[in-house]
């Protein structure tokens, strides 16, 4: 920790909640995009890409986010970081409300930053990797030598060589070296809470394991609190201390890693479970968990979202929207299946 | 006439010129048994891509093949250009990752099935609609009838990867040339069209090259792995020969740097340290000698033959040696 009080702010001073403060709050958060179709642009069509979602991260966690696209996943970290804004819901940041008088949305830009999935289009094709990274630093008030060398610095605790890579453009380094500026990027301004939406993706296998590490390392380094998007569920289940389950918009399963990946109590979560490859040569999947594609977020179905694919439906599914139900342990889901007095007929006869 | 359907042997694809030609595939042999179905396993660069192209000549003009490509008993390089527009689609199709992209947008699904089901059976289009709607349910395209009216834009990402695996098949080919098939799909979907492609294969008997850089992918569908490398084979065998023995340090590195649920919370994975190969700048040994940990003076100089491990295994490691595998020290290899 020591290391780090030289350019970085001690923790202690900024953490203004205490401990039992979650660092990030969300409540209600809706986001809806309209859009004109049809016939002369007659017809209006809502796309409910976030419909009302709560969580919380707590300090010093990874919180995974899984889902398909068109689950809202990439919508929900957008909104959090104000690069669109939400048309519902609060965002309190370590128990100040984001845009008011004690936390301004500049000074919570400085505590969150986001890494992207393109590390190419995320960097200026035309900064050096050091002007990138002290970019931000300058433009807050550091003096350029201190923004160099603190950029020198993060350049060496990220992987990098300062000596080789400073002087280099994005188009001259490779991805995985260049999501590695991304991150000492993201890490110059001080951040305590980084989102990482699909940041290790578009990398090839071999290099991702490397860029996990050091995602771990930094961590750890900084003391810093991780918002981890992915599809890839084995990444996800390796970075994430409690995952979050989207699906059209809407929370599904939120709990502890563990708890999600051994016992998924969402049928949405089983079958995104139960889908990925085996991994075993003498025992393949024989039988998909689920058919059909996800349906389109524009005209989402009523009551439970799911419902149009799920193998325990009933009429009650079709009509009602569950909500989140505790389960034990800090492990929600949200369907009837899940709440014992919620009337789904499998729960009677069981 | 055998039943190898695919027989590839020394293909080398160039591309540019002067000091700046890159040789994507630096000597490949493959062979495809009929009924069979082979993963070519690899990362951006490693010539999987553009392996498969060559079966077809889909590459541009500027681009050089070398070696020799059989398919069905034809000699694909030396085809004139009637029989090859012949040859493609009914002797050999191809399915890509993006089916957005291999469809035209302004014309209707169904209609593209037919004609092409038209053009190389010299069929009437009314002939080819009923053979496109038959496709369609072989595909299990909900309500098929109508969705053979639909432009591309109207289906979803894994209705379109059904519609593409179903114009692929239009002309009954005897080999399936898969691109990254499911890359681009969901998770819940990729498992159903993977599920579609076994079955499809089995029931048709089709020989199937499918590349993929997701060794889980590969796992769930092919009979026999071949891995790439810097733009060639490094590894080859049979799907659980090289899951569960694999001999070569980079097929070694793939399966450990992956995260799965036996990696302990907190803890690092074991990774490949450095970044992929520049193929315009190839060492002149191993291409996976700058990144491997038990590479020695030899391995930077020569480039490692295929070792021959057991019934169709392989590896091009000067390391690699039956007994490697058995003893599973590879403190062994070093000395």
């Amino acid at each position: 920790m020591s290391m780090i009080v030289d350019t970085m702010k001690p923790l202690d001073d900024v953490d203004r909640g205490g401990k039992a403060t979650a660092l990030l709050s969300v409540r209600g958060m809706v986001k809806h995009f309209g859009s004109n179709s049809g016939l002369l642009g007659r017809t209006k069509t809502v796309v409910r890409a976030v419909d009302g979602i709560d969580f919380d991260v707590i300090k010093g966690e990874t919180l995974g986010i899984v889902g398909e696209s068109g689950c809202g996943k990439s919508t929900t970290a957008r909104l959090i970081m104000q690069i669109i804004k939400p048309d519902q819901g609060d965002i309190l940041f370590d128990g100040e409300a984001v845009g008011s008088p004690a936390l301004s949305l500049n000074g919570f830009r400085k505590q969150t930053q986001m890494i992207f999935q393109d590390s190419y289009a995320s960097l200026n094709p035309r900064l050096t990797v050091e002007d990138t990274i002290a970019f931000g630093p300058r433009v807050q008030g550091m003096s350029n030598k201190a923004a160099v060398a603190q950029a020198h610095d993060l350049l060496r605790r990220v992987g990098l060589e300062p000596s080789r890579f400073a002087g280099c453009y994005p188009h001259e380094i490779s991805g995985g070296q260049r999501q590695r500026v991304n991150i000492a990027r993201g890490l110059a301004v001080g951040p305590r809470l980084l989102i990482l939406d699909e940041a290790v993706s578009a990398l090839d296998k071999s290099v991702e394991a490397q860029v996990l590490n050091l995602l771990l390392d930094l961590k750890e380094e900084f003391g810093l609190t991780y918002i981890f998007i992915s599809h890839d569920l084995n990444v996800v289940r390796f970075m994430s201390d409690r995952v979050m389950v989207m699906y059209l918009g809407k929370v599904a399963e939120l709990g502890p890693s563990e708890s999600i990946f051994e016992n998924p109590r969402h049928p949405y979560t089983q079958a995104l479970l139960a889908s990925m490859p085996s991994m075993d040569p003498d025992n393949r999947t024989q039988e998909a968990p689920i058919t059909g594609d996800p349906p389109n977020p524009i005209n989402p179905p009523p009551g439970c979202r799911f419902h149009t694919r799920c193998k325990y439906v009933t009429s009650l599914c079709a009509n009602a929207e569950p909500a989140l139900y505790d389960v034990g342990g800090g492990h929600e889901a949200a369907c009837h299946l899940a709440n014992p007095n919620s009337g789904h007929p499998r729960l009677a006869a069981a | 006439m055998s039943d190898l359907l695919v027989d590839v042997k020394k293909l080398t694809v160039d591309f540019g010129s002067g000091a700046k030609t890159v040789r994507a595939v630096a000597g490949v042999d493959l062979s495809l048994a009929k009924g069979e179905t082979v993963a070519l396993l690899g990362e951006s660069g490693s010539g999987k891509s553009v392996t498969l192209r060559a079966l077809m000549r889909l590459h541009p003009k500027s681009a050089r093949i070398g070696g020799s490509v059989e398919v069905d008993g034809r000699d694909v390089l030396k085809l004139p250009p009637a029989e090859l527009a012949a040859f493609r689609g009914r002797t050999v199709a191809m399915i890509f990752q993006d089916p957005g992209l291999a469809f035209d947008p302004v014309y209707k699904v169904g209609d593209q099935i037919a004609e092409a089901v038209k053009r190389h059976d010299r069929s009437s289009m009314a002939e080819g609609r009923k053979r496109a709607l038959e496709l369609f349910e072989r595909v299990r395209i909900p309500s098929p009838e109508r969705r053979l009216d639909n432009y591309p834009h109207e289906m979803s990402g894994g209705m379109r990867q059904r519609a593409m695996i179903a114009l692929a098949l239009a002309c009954r080919p005897k080999v399936l040339l898969a691109d990254e098939p499911t890359t681009a799909l969901d998770a819940t979907v990729q498992i159903q069209v993977l599920l579609l492609l076994r079955e499809l294969q089995r029931e048709l008997g089709l020989g199937v090259i499918f590349v993929t850089h997701d060794i889980g992918v590969a796992v769930e569908v092919a009979d026999r792995i071949a891995v790439m490398y810097g733009g060639r084979i490094v590894e080859m065998g049979s799907c659980a020969t090289v899951i569960r023995t694999p001999a070569h340090p980079y097929t070694k590195g793939l399966l450990t740097s992956r995260a799965g649920h036996s990696v302990a919370k907190g803890s690092r994975l074991v990774a490949i340290p450095g970044a992929p190969p520049d193929l315009a700048n190839l060492p002149p040994g191993c291409a996976f000698a700058p990144r491997c940990e038990i590479a020695s003076e030899p391995c930077r100089q020569v480039i490692p033959p295929p070792v021959d491990l057991g019934p169709g295994h392989f590896a091009c490691c000067l390391k690699a040696t039956p007994a490697t595998i058995q003893a599973a020290a590879p403190q062994s290899a070093v000395a």
